[in-house]
């Protein structure tokens, strides 16, 4: 890190949206004449293992979803499900109709706006102060920060602080700990550091004030990097298992991932977990697991292309690279 | 310093916030010198000197969360670290940028899921009664025992890392990839050097910096190959197997109350791994000229 800050303190603003490719990149799907064409079989080679590679990812999800609709019938029958022949939604029906998996829902979309919008309060302003040339003893604020992503505090030394502020067992504990991200405050910062200087400069004559310039200016400009942001503050919210194991003894506060362990691979019985209270008996277990691990990937996926978009040659290499 | 009281005010919260959640927990490692009793407190248990670091060493448990450790380690090390590298090669070689994209979108997916996801679906993929074991009963064979044999969890779980993590690790191969200047390999292929010499004198010397960059780094967390993915996995092969040093001191600390001896544990740990990024980076600066400091 320390490198990347020395080498190029103010990479191109586009290298965050990931729009422009590098100088001397090939123009896309031609061979440069200089290049020989492969013999046939590296060809072939190439193709299988990528198909391989490709289906190892795709047929997984595929499957859980599968099971996931699928019937008692068909779950019995066992065999390679990857289409439901009797699609139905019972499993869905089940863990919808109240108990403990929607209130782990509600936990975890809870949890992920209220501490999205935190971490982004916190990442911004801190970044923007940061970023601003000139500063006294910003030089070691921000040997502060990066030096957090040297050193990690442990884990009995965090619970200690945790216990010793009354926090175990609560929400608060779930963010708190998690409230900034180093890696992420150096993307933003990067990207503060290169928005037009002028700009500032003339709305600071007009007497706008630090605050005016940060919310009317600095944010606006920055709307792409910040939705990156957000989303991957967002995403390890959802996915936060570590610190919940840690902080929360009462189960009926656990987020999603905890509900997950529980029912799914600990097999817990179901019945706590589904709907008890029609007559009707419950979808085959490994229907609703599998619901369970839909109900928490669907998400991950909805946002997936949005991430996408931005962080491919983007985010990433803007912050190590420099 | 008064003329950038505004900028101060900016940065204070976010100061405060690593100051109390980073930096105050770092001063808790005192206790690993105590014997600190939660009813106690921090500053009334006793000091007990060097005591629990002599406890460690003596500690058959922590042996072999230590064996495991550095075994995994070593096995991540061969196989999981090269995995993306390797990926970034081919997908590099891919002249068509829309089939290129496509399968960079769907190797980068599995890194957003959480592991407790990722465990789930090869538990239905690979566990006793998942997709696997039904298509062998269903032809006839016996099944067999993946996810909770502890004779293969630790190439499993290398399996799983590669799984997971292979994709998102070909981003910052294939970034550096692009910065390689195409008229060295246009001047090469003149030369006549074929596919396999241009990779290995151009592609790879070309790539070195991050390379050694990510295996400095790497060498710094050798002692801390994760929590959750061994946590999740400890109760279906048992500690014998799974027990790593996160989950040593997860659970001789918090769910067993040895705190002082748990944070020793945690302790020696990190003052290894800070040990590791120095040798490293050195070694690095000595035979390859390059260093991350």
């Amino acid at each position: 890190m320390s490198m990347a800050e020395t080498t190029n303190p103010r990479p191109d603003a586009t290298m965050l949206t990931g729009e422009v490719a590098g100088p001397s990149r090939l123009k896309s799907s031609e061979r440069p004449p200089w290049m020989e064409k492969p013999p046939f079989w590296v060809t072939a080679l190439k193709t299988v293992t990528l198909a391989i590679i490709v289906l190892m990812m795709v047929v997984p999800f595929l499957h859980i979803f599968a099971v996931s609709f699928s019937s008692y019938k068909d779950v019995l029958g066992g065999g390679l499900i990857l289409f439901p022949s009797n699609p139905t939604l019972a499993a869905y029906e089940a863990i919808f109709n109240g108990g403990i998996v929607v209130r782990a829902l509600q936990v975890s979309v809870g949890l992920t706006l209220f501490g999205t919008l935190a971490q982004m309060i916190f990442t911004t302003t801190m970044a923007w102060g940061l970023s601003r040339p000139g500063v006294p003893g910003s030089r070691a604020i921000l040997f502060v920060v990066l030096g957090a992503l040297l050193i990690a505090p442990g884990i009995i030394p965090s619970y200690l602080l945790i216990k010793e502020l009354g926090l175990l067992n609560t929400y608060q504990a779930l963010i708190l700990p998690g409230l900034i991200s180093s890696f992420n405050l150096v993307i933003v910062r990067q990207f503060f550091m290169n928005l037009p200087q002028e700009l500032i400069d003339s709305a600071r004559i007009d007497g706008a004030s630090e605050w005016h310039i940060f919310w009317n200016i600095a944010l606006p400009l920055s709307k792409a990097v910040l939705a990156v942001v957000a989303l991957f503050y967002a995403v390890s919210i959802w996915n936060s298992f570590f610190n919940a194991i840690l902080y929360l003894q009462d189960s009926s506060k656990w987020p999603i991932q905890l509900v997950l362990r529980q029912y799914v691979l600990q097999g817990s019985d179901l019945a706590t977990a589904a709907d008890t209270s029609s007559n009707t008996p419950l979808p085959p277990a490994r229907t609703i697991q599998m619901a369970i691990v839909v109900v928490a990937t669907v998400p991950i996926l909805i946002v997936y292309p949005f991430l996408q978009k931005y962080f491919t040659r983007g985010v990433l290499t803007g912050a190590i690279k420099g | 310093m008064w003329a950038s009281r505004a900028v101060y005010l900016f940065i204070l919260p976010g100061f405060l916030w690593y100051v109390v959640f980073h930096y105050l927990p770092i001063l808790g490692n005192v206790i690993a010198f105590k014997d600190y009793s939660i009813f106690v407190g921090i500053r009334d248990s006793p000091w007990v000197g060097l005591d629990n670091f002599r406890r460690i060493f003596d500690d058959p448990a922590f042996a072999t969360a230590l064996k495991n450790t550095l075994i995994i380690e070593g096995l991540q090390l061969v196989f999981a670290f090269p995995a993306p590298l390797a990926l970034a090669l081919l997908l590099n070689s891919l002249m068509n940028e829309k089939v290129k994209r496509a399968i960079q979108s769907v190797v980068y997916l599995p890194h957003f899921l959480s592991w407790v996801i990722v465990i789930a679906i090869w538990q239905q993929l690979f566990g006793g009664e998942g997709f696997l074991n039904q298509i062998l009963l269903n032809r006839g064979y016996e099944p067999v025992s993946i996810m909770n044999n502890p004779d293969i969890f630790k190439p499993l779980v290398v399996a799983q890392t590669i799984w997971k993590e292979a994709g998102w690790g070909t981003i910052i191969f294939l970034a550096a990839l692009t910065k390689i200047d195409v008229q060295l390999y246009e001047a090469a292929a003149m030369d006549g050097a074929g596919g396999w010499r241009r990779l290995v004198n151009i592609t790879l010397p070309g790539i070195r910096p991050v390379i050694v960059l990510l295996l400095i780094l790497r060498l710094g967390s050798m002692l801390t190959v994760g929590f959750e993915q061994y946590f999740l996995q400890r109760g279906a092969v048992g500690p014998e197997a799974a027990e790593v040093l996160d989950t040593f001191v997860y659970f001789r600390g918090v769910v067993n109350g040895d705190w002082s001896f748990a944070a020793a544990v945690g302790l020696v740990r990190a003052v290894f791994g800070a040990v590791m990024i120095f040798a490293s980076n050195w070694l690095a600066k000595k035979f390859f000229d390059e260093g991350i400091f």
